[in-house]
């Protein structure tokens, strides 16, 4: 097989940002540095780019199986590589549930069957996600499942989470949590505050998050279980974890880019592209969350990639499904709104959720030789526009159409595959 | 395409010639032969998601006084329950030719949302807790009437009682109350009031009695038995006693003081005294002028010229 090379760009790593060629063979890295390339070898244009390592997404649902019409686990890792993505983790809310071997080993298949993206299934923390009964945390860790979340529900009963949390401790694996005392969300549709009022929508309080997010705090402080905080939404939210973290505690957290980008007055034209759960907040939020990311507060940028089909979110609000696509915007969405350094971005998308999805081994690695060949190449100036119709994912439900963007993945290297060479997937 | 579908809207100069409009309409309806040709040849489709027995009829009785082709479209023998999306429905029925769509639907935004299938006018016949435009419309027109208040509503102290947060009837009201240029104050328990009220033109008090002699119009709104059931009250005798009025509060309304009540009323509950013994009380002009209004809309958003003088 010809040696790949990737060629007159920044190599940007957890050990700092300097110029070099990176020779790529059989998976791994072969050379670094200044390379003096051959006829037979395959370039990679990095020109004005910056190659990182490969980003990992915290969070994506692949719909597969169960809503195939709306994305598949290939479309959906075809997205996740034009987002400089190398792995994905798949939440677990597909049909059936992701709490058995069999359904887990299915969606690791189909992910290596796509060859895209590694898809890294998360288990559910209760059969069915259900929120009664423990899922068999055991025998899903023994098939490689790390993280475990009940992903679309949060686990309400606290006794059960206790456990949940107590059960999980000598396995070495996280539980995630989405955080939503549903009692409060009954019914709601967007943020509750000033715009709801006036819109006449049910409304999903800030304080319904910030609850489960203390509880769950307090429940790491006695069972000693590290535990991660998916998409968090409200500056509350950001404060008590970073209260935590002060503490010593082993908590880790998410944020999505609609969270930092988008606030809840975006719904005033009903249209349910913007519905999304948690919902889509205010001003003073989206600051928080921002400031969450820049003091490392919050760990990992992740998508929340929620593809629907077209038809779904052609329903009035309170009907239609939250979620919003996000693979493909992520990192233009982070160099256009973040005021932090690249190598911040870069680390929150990439050696970061590598270490919580318990993926560190392979991803997220210093670009050195003898590394798996997991790499990200990124111009992070280039301003593009985001067309729904030429995203890769099956569905269209982005809130940013029209949308001008800075920063857009040029290559991406997978396993030491090219499965994205000048913005264009190749398998 | 002109719709109607949120006070919000409307400018206050829009709404004043909406009401000049509804002069016409009422004129027009107190003839022998309440018909003009004005809509001839329109095709007027209503479609209730929701029930509704006073707002579908008035529509439909404006718009055969403006000689519009209508057809009421009852959702509960159609193909909605078979499944069809709203979007099918809409364009579906919007195939056959309909220059307006008046719509009702129990959720919010609904009517907007309908705009993008359709080349026909939207009215909106109440949408969720959002908007209730027309009611508005009518509320307007009434105390206009009521009070001799033709132009405008300045200095005029307008209390709106009840479940403000699930209330269309309240958002829109204040909306329009407020563009004419009353003073509106808000009363309910704070489980009944919307999380946030940022940038309502409006006051909230929790007493009415205090209210009650300063106010030109008392507004109230049902309360519904639901309500208990997610913890908003304790019972509805507990509202009854705090917020309904009795005979008693009745008694201290102004003389010249207007009682309003969108409907349907649960007496005994926001109505205890028997609304036909206050003076005050035109919630059955409430209805009537509810036809003159939604007439003045679907020929403000149909019409064309001046041909509300000929006869049908």
């Amino acid at each position: 097989m010809n040696r790949l090379v990737i060629t007159g760009g920044t190599l940007l790593d957890q050990h700092g940002e300097h110029p070099g060629d990176v020779a790529i063979e059989d998976g791994r890295i072969t050379a670094v540095g200044e390379i003096a390339t051959t006829g037979s070898d395959t370039l990679l244009d990095a020109a004005g780019c910056i190659v990182a390592p490969g980003f990992v997404d915290l969070h994506v649902h692949l719909r597969e199986p169960g809503k195939e019409e709306a994305e598949t686990i290939e479309t959906g890792s075809r997205a996740a590589a034009l987002g400089g993505f190398t792995a994905v983790v798949a939440m677990p809310n597909t049909d059936p549930a992701q709490d058995s071997v069999a359904v887990v080993e299915f969606v690791r298949a189909q992910g290596k069957r796509a060859g895209l993206c590694e898809v890294l299934p998360a288990g559910c923390i209760t059969i069915g996600r259900a929120g009664e009964r423990l899922a068999p945390f055991g025998e899903l860790s023994a098939a490689g499942v790390h993280l475990f979340t009940d992903d679309g529900s949060g686990v309400q009963d606290p006794q059960l989470m206790r456990s949940a949390l107590e059960y999980a401790g000598p396995l070495g694996i996280v539980l995630a949590q989405h955080c939503e005392v549903t009692s409060l969300t009954k019914g709601a549709v967007m943020h509750e505050g000033s715009c709801c009022s006036r819109l006449g929508l049910p409304g999903w309080p800030s304080i319904a998050e910030e609850l489960m997010v203390f509880r769950d705090i307090e429940l790491v402080r006695l069972t000693g279980v590290p535990m991660h905080f998916l998409h968090l939404s409200t500056a509350r939210s950001v404060q008590l974890v970073r209260q935590a973290k002060a503490e010593g505690l082993a908590i880790t957290a998410e944020a999505a880019p609609h969270h930092f980008t988008l606030t809840d007055e975006q719904l005033s034209g009903f249209d349910p592209l913007f519905k999304v759960n948690p919902p889509l907040r205010t001003r003073a939020d989206i600051d928080a969350i921002k400031a969450g990311l820049a003091d490392g507060t919050i760990d990992a940028i992740a998508t929340d990639h929620a593809p629907h089909a077209p038809h779904t979110k052609e329903a009035p609000l309170d009907q239609a499904p939250p979620g919003m696509l996000g693979l493909e915007t992520a990192l233009g969405l982070a160099i256009s709104e973040l005021d932090m350094p690249l190598a911040a971005i870069v680390a929150a998308l990439s050696w970061q959720p590598a270490a919580i999805a318990g993926v560190a081994d392979r991803h997220g690695r210093p670009i050195v030789v003898g590394e798996p060949a997991n790499l990200t190449v990124f111009d992070p100036a280039q301003e593009w526009t985001v067309v729904p119709a030429h995203l890769a994912s099956k569905s269209r439900n982005t809130p940013y159409a029209g949308r001008t963007l800075r920063g857009k993945v040029r290559h991406t290297v997978f396993g030491g595959v090219a499965v994205v060479v000048d913005s264009t997937a190749t398998r | 395409m002109k719709h109607l579908l949120s006070i919000e809207d409307l400018s206050a100069d829009e709404i004043h010639h909406l009401l000049e409009l509804t002069d016409h309409m009422a004129e027009v309806s107190s003839r022998p032969i309440p018909k003009v040709p004005a809509l001839r040849g329109k095709n007027v489709v209503s479609l209730f998601f929701e029930d509704s027995t006073r707002t579908r009829t008035s529509f439909d009785t404006a718009a055969k006084r403006l000689s519009a082709d209508t057809m009421n479209f009852a959702v509960s023998s159609s193909s909605v329950n078979k499944g069809e999306s709203l979007r099918d429905t809409i364009e579906t029925i919007s195939a056959m030719g309909v220059d307006a769509f008046v719509i009702r639907h129990k959720s919010s935004g609904a009517p907007q949302m309908i705009t993008r299938w359709t080349n026909a006018a939207i009215v909106n016949a109440g949408d969720g807790w959002h908007q209730h435009p027309t009611q508005a419309l009518l509320d307007c027109y009434t105390i206009r009437t009521g009070l001799n208040r033709r132009d405008g509503f300045d200095g005029l102290h307008i209390a709106i009682v009840g479940d403000i947060k699930h209330s269309r009837v309240a958002r829109s009201d204040v909306q329009a109350f407020a563009a004419l240029g009353a003073s509106i104050t808000l009363v309910a328990p704070p489980t009944l009031l919307p999380p946030s009220l940022e940038g309502w033109p409006a006051d909230v008090s929790h007493d009415l009695d205090a209210l009650l002699p300063d106010l030109d119009v008392l507004y109230l709104l049902r309360v519904q038995r639901e309500r208990m059931d997610d913890a908003l009250l304790p019972s509805l005798h507990e509202y009854s006693a705090m917020y309904g009025l009795t005979a008693q509060r009745a008694a201290r309304l102004a003389p010249h003081a207007l009682l309003m009540h969108p409907g349907p009323m649960n007496r005994g509950v926001e109505m205890v005294v028997d609304p036909g013994e206050v003076p005050g009380s035109v919630i059955l002009n409430q209805v009537t002028n509810g036809v003159a209004v939604r007439m003045a809309v679907l020929f403000w958003l149909l019409g064309s010229g001046s041909d509300l003088k000929g006869e049908a």
